[in-house]
């Protein structure tokens, strides 16, 4: 993002937080972190006093404090990585709210006339409200008079300004952003407090999070891992007993936390926050977790055709002569018939022709006047003073104008038409007082690098679909040299909606982007729905997802963050569990070796004292949550592979990584609490 | 450990795959109606007993119809033996005049064999009547029945498309007429022809060489056989079961029986494999199964062969530990029924387990503290499966998606009934363990004090939740206080999870199959079976390290260290 964030603060509100919450009722929301608080408040309690539950052997007291202590750091620990990844939110809350000032609105009734200032609090929805040149947008709306450049970098970050006006796709506006030139008139769409801003402050601040799908069952999970464990320590007072043996409480409690999976336990919402975080500094607003989780899992990604796999405007690439016809006679027809066009398809038809050498004298121009296009002609032109008149257009139609005039039709233009077709190109025929004279080859330009983008999509298993309205020669040519799986030609609005249904009917699981009203339908019932912040209110409303950017194309990098947020989930929690390993051989021969001396064959890591063992696996136990709060915020850095890989990969490193980086460090811990005289407390 | 023996072994386990493959094909065939060799003879039986219970067998169930045909069918089939045992001396067929039997050990009896567990608090030669008998048999084939359904159930609902998971009655009558029937029948009388006694005769008296008087006690031995190995329910005729010289009489008849008790649940593997339309998924979790219980087997094996070194240097001799082994099975033969009797959950035993070495003693105790090398008829495959939900849970995310199995989406729904289901085993083992071993009427039945009466304890506890059924010995088990309590840790380890099972293969069943892309976990690949196993090993086993580590294991290395208790 541009906007300026400031850190600063972020970690030193983060620490007081951490103590915040320890609050139980704060902690009960986390089960595997509030037994490890309960388990620090009995440790505590036998602190104070070591014959709280019976009696306990001599010189119990400093082990209990030292025990109590790690506890206690522990538990801090998840707090701090809970409350860094909500001061990271928080903190880009600020800045947008900074923009978020009262402002005055000037109401107006149905027919424009005004009413009176009121403040933008106040308005409700319906209210009308007219905004000039160098005024904030008082709340979201749709203009319903009036065109506008606006300025929406409060909220996109991006500095160039857009065009706003009445009527169409482009017609919404966002409250907090500056109307630069001209004026509109607007009727109010939201309530105060449910604006757009709103409801981002509120999404970036995590006030509104809530445990995604998947982070519930994984909870889940670690409850019952939790119980299991709480089941194992149980069971052991009593078999000790019977082997006429007691075991310290504290020691006890230090194996459960030592098992329990707090390492994912205490960052788990930590990873989900830095997930929704790293959307949102992709300028990407999503408004749930499962939306971003829904991203991962996403199978077929349906991309518009135009702004997304080509740009958005297609460039003279040839020009063709019909049989007959000079070719510089063409080209300069064709350069004539653009000269006034300035649309970026006209403006390259000019360049291609002055790149081949042909330019028109200034004289030739002199009373010449333009005809400019319109949706009913379908053609553009000039008129030159002589009352020359050359146009180009689509080819039905100036096939249609050439008819009229000389009758006659040379039988090579159809095959032109469709040599360019088959090739992917878009044909305009050009006359020249009513004579054809050749086919312009307008083509598609793929966007650069989109190939190698499919290409790892296609790796990722996840199929596309290009929707445009070419037909079926023109889309496939370009579905093949991009490298798109699938297409769907001639399309109209409602053909999304169909082909997302055929997907989810399959089980499979559909994102899209959109930004007109009649994408909406499609754009809420695809389960990921990136809308463009460009687009209508409606497709904004629809979407999970808005792209501040209005970039089409980042959906791909959606689909990314989605699966990284997973992966980091994943790799986390089999890390955790795989530390058990090491853990269980630390404490186990630690506990019983005293009553059973042989098991001091299990202490494979020649640690130094029972009590020694069990502070070393605590301490490493606490300490591998700090360590990890960067991995968990940032992500396990995802490159697109294949599951199986994948697999292997991350299995390698965190699983295998989890079984055999716990020997090392509680063997490490141990030396440490011996050198420091330590290991007999 | 000899080459005779390890060859033996591989040679065994090769042709347990061999036939295996087939019956699990075989077993799906018959589920799924399709047409198998015994149509023409049994299709008329079957639609008699159709017409005569009132089964629409075309009517399929949801989970809650298929879970409460299970339960109900238990129960009834429970009450009618109850009363068969309670009123054995008033009934038929009792030409030993054998005397009422105790209470408590009929409630731990009826609630044994209904679970396919057959732990056995009695000595059957001495307490039960033949009706009695015939009646535990009737349960030894309709047990293993049960437990084959519900997994059956529970692979249809990964059938894309399909919603219900069968009819129960009809799978039930099915099951029974094409698997258990005919099988059974086929190696009884192999049995009988290696010396298994089958007769409705009482007990003879013999009249020993030096003028001694013997009562030998005999019955319908073969046919119980069969189905005891079988359907792994392990429940013997004899107190001292299969190492009964008439229960298990030659080497030939030990391997009849040993083949006979891996036979389901090895089959059941390519049977899901059929259901899911994957043969490579079957191979795959049969290759790390069979992979864990061969490195088992050769653990208690050279433990075995090893014998024990405090004797050998007491008493400056070598060679195997041969105590409370029966000499006409060897060393191999005795390892590997063990190992089998644990992994399959049979509980049929042909030696004294009590008198295994400490490291010999692990393997079977960790197998079925596993519960899942392979595992019983039906609940194996289960177990096995609920630890494929939850490797697929927690590794799966690492492909970045959420995680699925088989095409079916695991939400939190199926994770809590997964978690429950695996809670289930630490809790009724180790619980149960601790009160024994606090309480003075648990106290009381240890007749080896110190590690090893812990052991005791943990096995017998442990056997009972796995429903295995084989015994340590040297625990006084029928008294009240542990018939009922492991009467009641049999029930637990039984249905409970089979019901979550059920549970989630009713979710699953509504949930639509979404097909495999490059980004899908696959789960049929060898690197998947190896995170398989690590899940199984880390969630499964480390659980109960600590008990292990305060029995057999301290014991294990208190003999290395020439420790003796």
């Amino acid at each position: 993002m541009q906007r300026g964030i400031s850190y600063e603060g972020v970690y030193r509100q983060a620490l007081v937080d951490s103590f915040a919450k320890l609050d139980p009722r704060v902690q009960w929301r986390n089960p595997v972190m509030f037994v490890v608080e309960v388990g620090t408040f009995i440790t505590l309690l036998l602190s104070v006093d070591p014959r709280i539950f019976g009696s306990t052997g001599p010189g119990a007291r400093p082990y209990d404090i030292v025990v109590t202590v790690i506890l206690l750091l522990t538990l801090l620990f998840a707090n701090f990585a809970e409350a860094l990844a909500e001061g990271r939110g928080r903190a880009q809350a600020a800045s947008l709210r900074r923009t978020k000032s009262d402002t005055v609105a000037h109401r107006i009734d149905e027919s424009g006339r005004p009413m009176g200032d009121a403040a933008a609090s106040s308005l409700r929805t319906g209210d009308l409200v007219r905004v000039a040149a160098g005024e904030l947008v008082p709340a979201d709306g749709e203009i319903v008079r009036g065109v506008a450049s606006i300025d929406e970098s409060a909220i996109t970050g991006e500095s160039a300004p857009v065009i706003r006006e009445a009527g169409g796709d482009f017609s919404s506006v966002t409250g907090g952003t500056k109307v630069l030139s001209d004026w509109i008139e607007m009727r109010v769409t939201a309530e105060p407090g449910k604006s757009f801003l709103d409801r981002m402050i509120a999404l970036v601040e995590g006030a509104e999070r809530q445990k995604s799908p998947n982070e519930i069952a994984l909870t889940v999970l670690l409850s019952a891992l939790t119980l299991i464990f709480l089941i194992v320590i149980d069971s052991l007072p009593p078999m000790a007993h019977y082997l006429h043996s007691t075991l310290s409480i504290a020691t006890l409690i230090a194996l459960l936390v030592c098992l329990i999976p707090t390492t994912i336990g205490a960052l788990l919402s930590a990873i989900g926050i830095a997930g929704m975080d790293r959307v949102i500094r992709f300028n990407i607003i999503a408004k749930s977790g499962r939306a971003v989780e829904a991203a991962g899992d996403v199978d077929t990604l349906i991309l518009d055709k135009t702004g997304t796999i080509t740009l958005g405007n297609r460039m003279a690439d040839a020009f063709r002569p019909l049989p007959g016809v000079e070719a510089a006679q063409m080209v300069e027809a064709s350069l004539l018939a653009s000269y006034y066009d300035e649309t970026p398809e006209g403006r390259s038809i000019v360049d291609l022709a002055r790149k081949q050498g042909v330019d028109v004298a200034p004289d030739v121009l002199v009373g010449a006047a333009a005809i400019a296009f319109s949706a009913e002609t379908r053609r553009s032109g000039i008129v030159l003073a002589g009352g020359r008149e050359i146009s180009k257009g689509a080819v039905d139609v100036i096939k249609r104008m050439a008819l009229r005039g000389a009758g006659a039709l040379p039988p090579e233009l159809d095959a032109i038409t469709e040599e360019i077709a088959r090739a992917g190109g878009t044909p305009l025929a050009v006359i020249d007082q009513g004579m054809v004279l050749g086919v312009i080859h307008l083509k598609d330009i793929i966007k650069p690098g989109m190939q190698d983008r499919f290409a790892a999509l296609r790796r990722m298993g996840i199929h596309t679909v290009m929707v445009t309205g070419d037909n079926p020669l023109t889309a496939a040519t370009i579905a093949r040299e991009a490298g798109v799986d699938d297409f769907i030609a001639e399309a109209k609005p409602e053909d999304k909606m169909r082909r997302i249904r055929e997907e989810q009917s399959q089980g499979k699981l559909v994102a899209m982007t959109g930004d007109g009203t009649n994408d909406a339908p499609a754009l809420a019932q695809a389960d990921v729905g990136l809308a463009m912040n460009s687009g209508t209110s409606a497709a904004k409303e629809a979407g999970n997802m808005v792209d501040l950017d209005s970039d089409p194309t980042k959906l791909i990098e959606v689909v990314s963050i989605g699966k990284q947020l997973l992966i980091t989930r994943g790799a986390i929690t089999t890390f955790s569990i795989a530390n058990d390993v090491a853990k269980y051989f630390a404490i186990i021969p630690a506990m019983f070796v005293a009553t059973v001396p042989a098991l001091q064959a299990l202490n494979v890591m020649h640690l130094t004292s029972p009590r020694s063992a069990i502070l070393s696996a605590l301490i490493f136990n606490a300490l591998i949550i700090p360590a990890l709060i960067p991995l968990a915020l940032r992500g396990v850095r995802y490159r697109p592979m294949n599951a199986t890989q994948m697999l292997q990969r991350n299995m390698l490193i965190y699983g295998l990584g989890g079984v055999i980086a716990p020997f090392l460090g509680i063997k490490l811990i141990d030396l440490a609490l011996t050198a420091l005289g330590l290991a007999h407390i | 450990m000899t080459i005779r023996g390890l060859l033996g072994d591989a040679l065994f386990l090769a042709v347990l795959t061999a036939v295996a493959v087939p019956v699990g094909t075989y077993i799906y065939r018959v589920m799924e109606g399709q047409r198998t060799l015994l149509d023409r003879l049994l299709d008329p039986f079957d639609r008699l007993i159709y017409r005569v219970a009132g089964i629409d067998p075309e009517r399929g169930m949801d989970w809650r119809g298929y879970a409460i045909a299970f339960l109900l069918s238990n129960l009834v089939m429970a009450i009618v033996v109850y009363l068969v045992l309670v009123f054995q001396t008033s009934l038929p067929l009792n030409p030993a005049r054998i005397g009422p039997i105790a209470p408590t050990t009929i409630f731990n009896t009826v609630v044994s064999f209904i679970s396919n567990c057959d732990w056995q608090v009695y000595s059957g030669e001495t307490a039960l009547s033949y009706l009695s008998q015939w009646a535990l048999q009737f349960l030894q084939f309709t047990s293993p029945a049960s437990g084959l359904l519900v997994a059956i159930a529970f692979a249809r609902s990964f059938t894309p498309g399909r919603t219900d998971l069968g009819n129960f009655y009809r799978d039930f009558v099915r099951s029974l007429t094409r698997i258990f029937f005919p099988i059974a029948l086929l190696f009884a009388i192999a049995l009988l022809a290696t010396g298994v006694p089958d007769t409705l005769g009482g007990a003879v008296t013999a009249h020993t060489l030096s003028g001694g008087v013997q009562t030998i006690s005999r019955g319908p031995v073969a046919a119980f056989e069969a189905i005891k190995q079988l359907g792994t329910n392990g429940g013997g005729f004899f107190n001292a079961n299969s190492a009964h010289p008439f229960e298990n009489p030659t080497p030939i008849s030990n391997l009849i029986e040993e083949f006979l008790m891996a036979l389901l649940p090895t089959a059941l593997l390519f049977t899901f494999g059929n259901y899911i339309k994957n043969r490579k998924q079957a191979w795959v979790l049969y290759g790390v199964t069979m992979g864990l219980m061969v490195v088992l087997l050769l653990v208690l094996y050279s433990a075995e062969a090893g014998g024990n070194p405090i004797l050998q240097h007491l008493l400056k001799v070598s060679g195997a530990n041969w105590i409370g082994k029966e000499t006409r099975f060897g060393i191999a033969g005795t390892s590997l029924f063990a190992t089998l009797t644990t992994a399959y959950t049979t509980g049929a035993v042909n030696a004294m387990h009590d008198s295994l070495l400490p490291l010999g003693g692990i393997v079977p105790l960790f197998q079925m503290m596993l519960n899942a090398v392979f595992g019983g008829v039906g609940a194996g495959l289960l177990n096995i499966l609920m630890f494929v939900i939850l490797a697929v849970f927690v590794t799966g995310l690492m492909v970045g998606r959420t995680p699925e199995l088989f095409g079916k989406k695991i939400e939190a729904r199926e994770v809590k009934a997964a978690a429950a289901a695996m809670l289930i085993h630490p809790l009724i083992i180790l619980w149960p363990s601790a009160i024994a071993l606090a309480s003075a009427a648990g106290l009381a039945g240890i007749f080896n004090p110190g590690l090893h009466g812990l052991s005791e304890v943990v096995y017998a506890y442990t056997s009972a939740a796995a429903n295995n059924g084989s015994a340590f010995a040297g625990l006084g088990a029928s008294s009240p206080f542990y018939a009922i309590t492991t009467g009641i840790v049999i029930l637990l380890g039984r249905y409970p999870s089979m019901l979550l099972m059920l549970y989630i293969a009713g979710s699953l069943a509504g949930k639509k199959t979404v097909p495999a892309s490059p980004g899908t976990l696959r789960t049929d690949t060898w690197t998947f079976g190896v995170v398989y196993m690590g899940v199984l090993l880390i969630v499964g086993a480390l659980t109960f390290f600590p008990a292990l580590a305060l029995g057999p294991i301290a014991e294990q290395l208190a003999m290395l260290a020439g420790k003796v208790f």
